[in-house]
């Protein structure tokens, strides 16, 4: 695609090289107002707790705290953050690695073999496209509730594995870039379809496949709803559960205050994705492509 | 395997051996498929089944669980707590959903407009709140709402007055707006920009030949190309809206007085399970909700594209 825009590109600039002011301003203002939380959350993380007290939320303060609150971070409640960070790789992996893996498969199955039953389960998937993670998660936790799964990883790990909208991608990117006379070719060879696939398509799908990864590992990563009711071991947390309940904690009058924990945690989640996506970038923007195009 | 295969390619294929190559390419399929077919009935399907059977049930004081038939619903239908926490999530979509695509949009024709300096660089950084988990947004904004030395308290200080109060019962519904406005503009703009790269610029060219101006290649061709993409956010969105519950249930330590257990639908079943032991009523809601979501996105998506056809 971007082969086929760059010339036309070219084009509208070589006819229209005005840049609009206008256009610059209204960017320069949503750009402002995208940054003023990350920009606070940045300053404060370098502030000791006395300063955030004392100080301008957007000015810096008399010292340089950031590396003794990452410290504090890290070693506070007897070390529990590390864990919860340790559990949210371990959930985001297994759980949003294995739903791009499974999507993949069975977006592949689809696309590429007839079987009766075909087109009614693909149906049936893509009407759970619309079924919310929030809406499923409380009937999810009553049904592992009573088979004694809760309070374990399997618990955030079982529901993270299923991505109705990651196989609806896959299958789209399976019919746009693996040729059937490929596969057929293939088989006279004498291959095998699991040798086929791993062989010859998987290599064809691999940039579809991480754009699911990345988009089922973000989601789970920045998954609250679910781990918040399937878990009650602060040990098994993930990096949201923890910090929001850090910062319940500290919003009470009579607790100790950990403002500073709290800011410098959030710090510490996110800068993996903000990293992951800007290494990332043609990969999630070509997914988001191929979701909008193929509606 | 090659032999197997072979007959079914060649011109006089026998039956049996095209039945043959059909029951295996359908294996085959099985295969690839089954793993996320297994998944999906353990983390879709049997919860929605088992939540449809316990609304069935009721836990009574004397004589345990017992059927009771639509009962559960019956009592949904005229909870005044339900109803205020769906009435206030449709007043929150009916202000949010506008503003954060309205938002997206103008941003989306600005970075294809081909006139705006440093797209790209304003492309990744209005994207940049995707990355960012709910929670931590939530956390953050929760900061700057502070009264007492957030930004907001900041700026009242300097202004000598409480003039921002977005933690209070009637500012809070819009603190969460702009919350889930800040979390999402940049990704439906991506969603939009998205779409508007796959219009062929021959269409603007040929535009631009016969006199039209940016604004009227705007309306008369960028608009209706991304009809599709609106009425897709625009679902989205309104679904999201009804499951609305990490803002709420994140912002009612800071603000106890303005957020009740019921703020909105989900919360509501929530704590109906959680604080309430309400296992039975708190799948009903949970049904109800999903029910009523799904209708009105269908309603959505069906008007939306009645309107392309026209």
């Amino acid at each position: 695609m971007s082969a086929l825009r760059a010339p036309a590109i070219d084009v509208r600039r070589a006819r229209a090289p005005r840049r609009s002011v206008l256009l610059l301003a209204i960017m320069l203002l949503l750009t402002a107002y995208t940054l003023l939380p990350l920009l606070y959350l940045v300053v404060n993380s370098t502030k000791s707790l006395d300063d955030f007290f004392r100080t301008f939320g957007l000015a810096f303060g008399s010292g340089f705290a950031l590396p003794a609150n990452v410290a504090e971070v890290f070693t506070h409640d007897g070390g529990v953050f590390g864990g919860w960070l340790l559990n949210t790789l371990l959930y985001s992996v297994v759980g949003g690695g294995g739903a791009a893996v499974l999507a993949t498969f069975a977006g592949y199955g689809i696309a590429k073999f007839r079987f009766p039953g075909r087109r009614a389960l693909f149906a049936v998937i893509l009407g759970a496209v619309a079924i919310p993670g929030t809406a499923l998660a409380l009937p999810t936790f009553l049904l592992f509730s009573n088979l004694g799964l809760t309070n374990t990883p399997w618990a955030v790990i079982i529901p993270s594995l299923v991505s109705p909208f990651g196989l609806y991608l896959m299958w789209t990117y399976t019919v746009d870039a693996v040729p059937s006379e490929l596969l057929e070719a293939a088989r006279i060879d004498g291959a095998g379809e699991l040798r086929t696939f791993f062989t010859v398509s998987l290599r064809l799908l691999a940039p579809g496949f991480v754009t699911v990864v990345l988009f089922s590992v973000v989601a789970t990563w920045n998954n609250y709803f679910l781990p918040l009711i399937m878990l009650s071991d602060p040990r098994w947390y993930p990096l949201t559960v923890g910090l929001a309940q850090w910062n319940a904690q500290s919003a009470q009058s009579t607790a100790q205050p950990i403002q500073n924990l709290v800011l410098t945690g959030s710090l510490i989640s996110i800068i993996p994705l903000v990293v992951a996506f800007l290494l990332l970038q043609r990969f999630w923007q070509s997914g988001l492509a191929a979701g909008s195009v193929k509606q | 395997m090659a032999i197997v295969t072979a007959p079914g390619r060649s011109p006089a294929r026998s039956r049996a051996g095209a039945g043959r190559a059909a029951r295996r390419e359908a294996a085959n399929g099985w295969l690839f498929v089954l793993p996320f077919v297994v998944v999906f009935l353990v983390a879709i399907v049997a919860p929605v089944g088992y939540a449809i059977g316990l609304s069935l049930f009721r836990d009574q004081l004397v004589g345990g669980t017992a059927f009771v038939g639509g009962a559960n619903y019956l009592k949904a239908l005229t909870d005044p707590a339900l109803w205020g926490g769906v009435l206030r999530v449709v007043l929150f979509l009916v202000i949010q959903v506008p503003i954060m695509l309205i938002i997206a949009l103008v941003a989306a024709l600005a970075l294809d407009s081909g006139r705006l300096r440093f797209a790209g660089a304003f492309r990744i950084l209005l994207f940049l709140p995707y990355a960012v988990p709910g929670v931590v947004a939530v956390l953050i904004w929760g900061f700057i709402y502070g009264p007492r030395y957030g930004l907001a308290g900041s700026l009242n200080h300097a202004l000598g007055a409480g003039l921002l109060e977005p933690l209070s019962p009637q500012w809070v519904l819009g603190a969460i707006v702009n919350i889930v406005t800040w979390e999402f503009a940049g990704y439906n703009m991506l969603i939009f920009y998205s779409a508007l790269r796959t219009v062929s610029t021959e269409l603007y060219e040929a535009a631009e030949l016969d006199g039209a101006g940016p604004l009227r290649i705007v309306w008369s061709i960028k608009l209706p190309a991304l009809r599709g993409a609106i009425v897709i956010a625009t679902v989205f969105s309104i679904i999201g809206s009804f499951q609305l519950f990490n803002e709420p249930n994140l912002l009612k330590p800071l603000a106890p007085n303005a957020i009740v257990s019921s703020y909105t639908p989900n919360l509501y079943a929530y704590t109906l399970s959680f604080a309430g032991q309400q296992d039975n009523y708190s799948a009903t809601v949970a049904i109800v909700m999903g029910v009523l979501t799904a209708v009105i996105a269908y309603v959505v998506q069906v008007r939306g594209m009645r309107r392309d056809a026209r």
